[in-house]
């Protein structure tokens, strides 16, 4: 689905709101929290009544400075505040205040592992600071528009690509690993369900081999991570398709709808703005002093790229293992508290990403074993107390209930056996019960061995050391 | 004042003297709700303000919570502010007594008063004719001797062209050195309010209480309220330059005559007086005519009728509620600015016309840098090219009205402290001379009108 039909290439680049993650709103002390009730989150300044007017939110004004430094972009020590005009009733000011001629930063990148092309660089055209508009709400009284100015005013950020992307696949990782990056930082919670990450995107398909970009739409209103990949690929095959009839792109603004798993064209009246934009008035340049920057980048984390570099050459991970563990910041910090406690790094790596993390999917994302408790597991299984098999078990039953592995696997009674009388005898019942195999095996069929080291760990409950088992298997088998 | 029934007394006469002068339609406020206000005001007044007990009008563009906020426009009708004015707060904690709203060119846009939606201020001396503006309605009060203090604002010299026509003292502050919360934007960079005084004392102590740092209003300097100065014993010391581009062969002769004895009293009253140039004048009312309308252009679209103020033709769809109520909410004067701002920001002019307004605004002010920057501590012109005007007759013609301006643009355009006071009358008329200092040295200028106010003939034929 997400493949290209042949002979043609993607062009995508991803415009990204995000919500910085503050208290208050952008331009007044307003609170910036979702879900209160309409028109309840709101005073002079956000409403835009006469008179008013607006004070930058320092923090806000942080996370941005930090979101910048994040992205590698080149910070600009003086920026601008612009006024964008439109009218549209959720907007109250008639104006949005953001920035133009000069953002914040340009010239950013982003580092990310693409599904086809592996590691790859998307370029930050721009990075700039404005506040959002209200909500306009059309279903909640018959044939009437109601306006919930809550949202106004609330600080954003826009991060704009390059028309960077092949692929929707790869458009998705890209914003998969941006949203890293801003929880990492503590930026924004980038949860698109609650509008705190939106994105649009810029969508043109060319011929293989054309150097020239094709005609672009935009398309908008995606509104979860799975819907990304679904619009762009339905306009890109879109595009495909009318280009093969014989038809042209028209540059056009398009509407996904998740429900018909479409696109339609936003109404001509709402396209083709002049924004007329004009530094704001009421607001000095943004002029950042090197102490405050130099303070935001103090803040600032180790990010998931240099973490995914550094777990590949201190703990010699696949660059997947490395790209899975440190995708969110508490799974990497727990990851290396497993390692500090004593686990070897490639097996840890493997518990965190097969055992945990489905833990974790299963039970609101919590990381329910210690790290010491994993280690000591991994170092259970390493030294022959436990199997494999056998470590799940105690893994399960930890995470359930707690307590020390060994303890547990004492109680489970899990522990593995190495007194070779007592697997001998496990031997004996098994070859006993299984005469064809026996004789099969006996006749030259010797893959049947796993089968019987299966049979040996069956009837001995996980407790049988399975090497010591094909050892007697064998032993026995050749008599 | 320290009694507390002074206040209440002051209040009652204020309000008497107020409706009294009701055949100038400068007050917008009902007779009944201002005396029911000013007693309430009177009592809540707090009897150690330095400003305890003082009537003080102001325009109808700053927010009050005590009376309506129109802008002298149908599309605020009846609009009551939630919140009032940093201005408003200062002068009411310091005890003054906030006498109604006034007259005003709708949004601020005028030079006459005659573009207010609710009919034309008078002249205080000649009902033919206007008394300035747009701050015309809290001019009028102050001459007629019914408030000792105003508030105005200004965007281009619509405090000191009143003050001038009118025979009474104006202050503009320095960009920044008087908070803007709570006055109802026009041409946001360029606007600041501004007092109206029967002397430069009232003026300048009313500014005193206005001034300093608000944490409400990002373009307000941080810094402590004015100071004011004493009154010199001379001007000994002081560089006064006189501006040639300020005195065009067809100035008013009666406006040049007073402006030559004002120039010779400062000489007399010590001060050194130097001609200068200030090369960049004549384009200071076109570059003043980009800028601000852009700037109202953007302030004035949340007029909408979508969340407050009166809607026209009822309910229709969105676009049609946005027209009716703009077009018929708006006057014509308000009108043509929002057009020709859109216009000169529009994408393919905005480099023609909005940038190139932006540069020619940036050497306007540096032609008052170089001035003060060779030793001129002051710049000293005529406010207007002529005493008042008649009512009517710049209505039909916008760049006439807009010239009557042209000497009081360029402070706003280089955000420096101006002022406005009485100088002379020709039959009648008062003649205003202007004072423009440099940024946040309004206390040098009010000591130089100090010193002018008590030798010039204010109320002598020049």
């Amino acid at each position: 689905m997400t493949t290209a039909g042949a002979g043609w290439e993607t062009v995508i680049g991803l415009e990204t709101h995000v919500q910085l993650h503050t208290a208050s709103k952008m331009f007044c002390g307003c609170s910036a929290a979702f879900g209160a009730p309409p028109n309840t989150n709101v005073c002079p300044v956000c409403l835009g009544l006469p008179g008013a007017l607006p004070v930058p939110n320092e923090q806000a004004l942080k996370l941005a400075v930090r979101a910048a430094l994040a992205l590698g972009g080149t910070l600009h020590p003086k920026s601008v505040f612009a006024r964008k005009n439109y009218f549209y009733p959720d907007l109250p000011k008639g104006y949005q205040i953001s920035q133009f001629e000069q953002p914040l930063a340009t010239e950013g990148a982003l580092s990310y592992v693409s599904p086809d092309r592996g590691l790859t660089t998307a370029t930050i055209v721009r990075l700039h600071v404005e506040e959002d508009a209200g909500k306009s709400l059309h279903d909640r009284f018959p044939k009437e528009t109601a306006i919930d100015l809550n949202r106004c005013g609330v600080p954003l950020i826009e991060i704009v690509t390059g028309p960077d992307f092949r692929s929707p696949s790869e458009a998705r990782r890209y914003l998969q690993t941006l949203k890293q990056v801003l929880e990492y930082a503590g930026i924004s919670d980038c949860d698109m369900e609650k509008g705190s990450l939106r994105v649009d995107a810029n969508v043109s398909v060319r011929r293989v081999g054309e150097t020239a970009l094709g005609t672009k739409t935009e398309v908008k209103n995606i509104n979860s991570f799975a819907y990304v990949e679904k619009a762009l690929t339905v306009e890109r095959d879109r595009q495909i398709a009318l280009l093969e009839g014989g038809g042209v792109v028209e540059p056009q603004t398009l509407l996904y709808d998740s429900k018909t798993n479409g696109v339609r064209p936003q109404r001509s009246k709402e396209q083709s703005h002049d924004y007329r934009y004009f530094p704001d008035p009421d607001l000095p340049p943004l002029v950042l002093s090197e102490e405050f920057i130099a303070q935001e980048q103090a803040q600032l984390p180790e990010l998931p790229a240099a973490k995914r570099e550094r777990f590949m050459a201190q703990y010699a991970l696949s660059v997947n293992d490395a790209d899975v563990l440190t995708g969110d910041r508490a799974v990497a910090d727990y990851y290396e508290a497993v390692v500090h406690a004593g686990a070897d790094a490639k097996l840890g790596a493997n518990w965190v990403i097969n055992e945990v993390l489905a833990d974790a999917k299963t039970h609101e994302e919590q990381l329910r074993v210690p790290p010491g408790a994993l280690a000591q597991l991994i170092g259970l299984v390493r030294g022959g107390t436990l199997s494999q098999q056998a470590a799940k078990r105690v893994f399960a039953e930890v995470a359930e209930h707690g307590g020390e592995p060994r303890n547990v696997a004492e109680a489970l009674g899990v522990v593995q056996v190495l007194d070779s009388g007592v697997v001998a005898g496990w031997v004996t019942e098994v070859l006993g019960a299984h005469p064809h195999e026996v004789v099969r095996y006996k006749q030259g069929e010797t893959k049947l061995m796993p089968f019987f080291v299966g049979q040996v760990m069956k009837v001995s409950r996980g407790k049988a050391d399975p090497k010591l088992a094909q050892r007697i298997l064998e032993e026995k088998l050749a008599a | 004042m320290s009694d507390p029934g002074e206040a209440l007394a002051s209040a009652k006469a204020a309000a008497d003297r107020i409706i009294r002068a009701k055949r100038l339609n400068a007050c917008l406020t009902p007779p009944k709700e201002l005396r029911q206000s000013l007693t309430k005001q009177a009592q809540a007044a707090h009897p150690s303000g330095v400003l305890y007990g003082m009537p003080v009008a102001i325009k109808d563009n700053i927010c009050t919570l005590e009376f309506t906020t129109t802008c002298g426009s149908k599309i605020l009708e009846g609009y009551r502010s939630p919140y009032e004015a940093t201005a408003v707060a200062k002068l009411k904690a310091a005890g003054a007594l906030i006498t109604g709203k006034t007259n005003c060119d709708e949004f601020g846009m005028g030079s006459s008063t005659e573009h207010s939606a609710y009919g034309r201020a008078l002249h205080p001396f000649d009902k033919t004719r206007v008394p300035g503006g747009s701050s015309g309605g809290s001019a009028a009060l102050v001459a007629a001797g019914a408030v000792p203090a105003g508030l105005g604002s200004e965007t281009g010299g619509s405090v000191r062209q009143p003050a001038s026509f009118c025979g009474i003292v104006g202050i503009k502050p320095t960009y920044g050195r008087v908070s803007r919360y709570g006055l109802v934007a026009f041409g946001s960079s360029l606007d600041q309010i501004g007092v109206f005084g029967r002397s430069v004392h009232d003026a300048a102590r009313v500014l005193s209480v206005i001034s300093g740092r608000d944490p409400k209003d990002s373009t307000c300097e941080a810094r402590d309220s004015l100071r004011l100065p004493t009154v010199p014993e001379s001007l000994q010391g002081f560089v006064i330059g006189v501006p040639k581009e300020y005195f065009p062969p067809d100035l008013a002769p009666a406006v040049r005559r007073a402006c030559d004895r004002a120039i010779r009293l400062l000489k007399e009253l010590g001060a050194a007086v130097r001609e200068v140039s200030l090369p960049h004048t004549q384009y200071a009312v076109p570059t003043y005519y980009i800028i601000a309308p852009a700037e109202a252009s953007s302030n004035l679209a949340r007029y909408d009728g979508a969340r407050y103020g009166p809607r026209f033709n009822g309910a229709l769809d969105m676009r049609a509620l946005y027209r009716s109520t703009r077009g018929e909410g708006f006057g014509p004067e308000v009108r043509r600015r929002i057009l020709v701002g859109t216009y000169v920001l529009s994408s393919g002019y905005y480099d023609a016309y909005y940038r190139r307004a932006q540069q020619m605004r940036a050497l306007i002010a540096q032609d008052f840098r170089n001035v003060f920057d060779r030793g001129v501590d002051l710049l000293f012109t005529p406010t207007t090219p002529t005493p008042a005007f008649k009512a009517g007759e710049k209505l039909a013609d916008p760049v006439a009205m807009y010239l009557s301006d042209i000497f009081v643009v360029t402070a706003n355009l280089a955000g420096l402290p101006a002022m406005s006071l009485p100088i002379g009358r020709v039959k009648g008329l008062p003649i205003g001379g202007q004072l423009i200092g440099q940024a946040f040295l309004e206390d040098e200028m009010i000591e130089a009108a100090y010193a002018l106010e008590r030798v010039v003939p204010a109320a002598g034929d020049a």
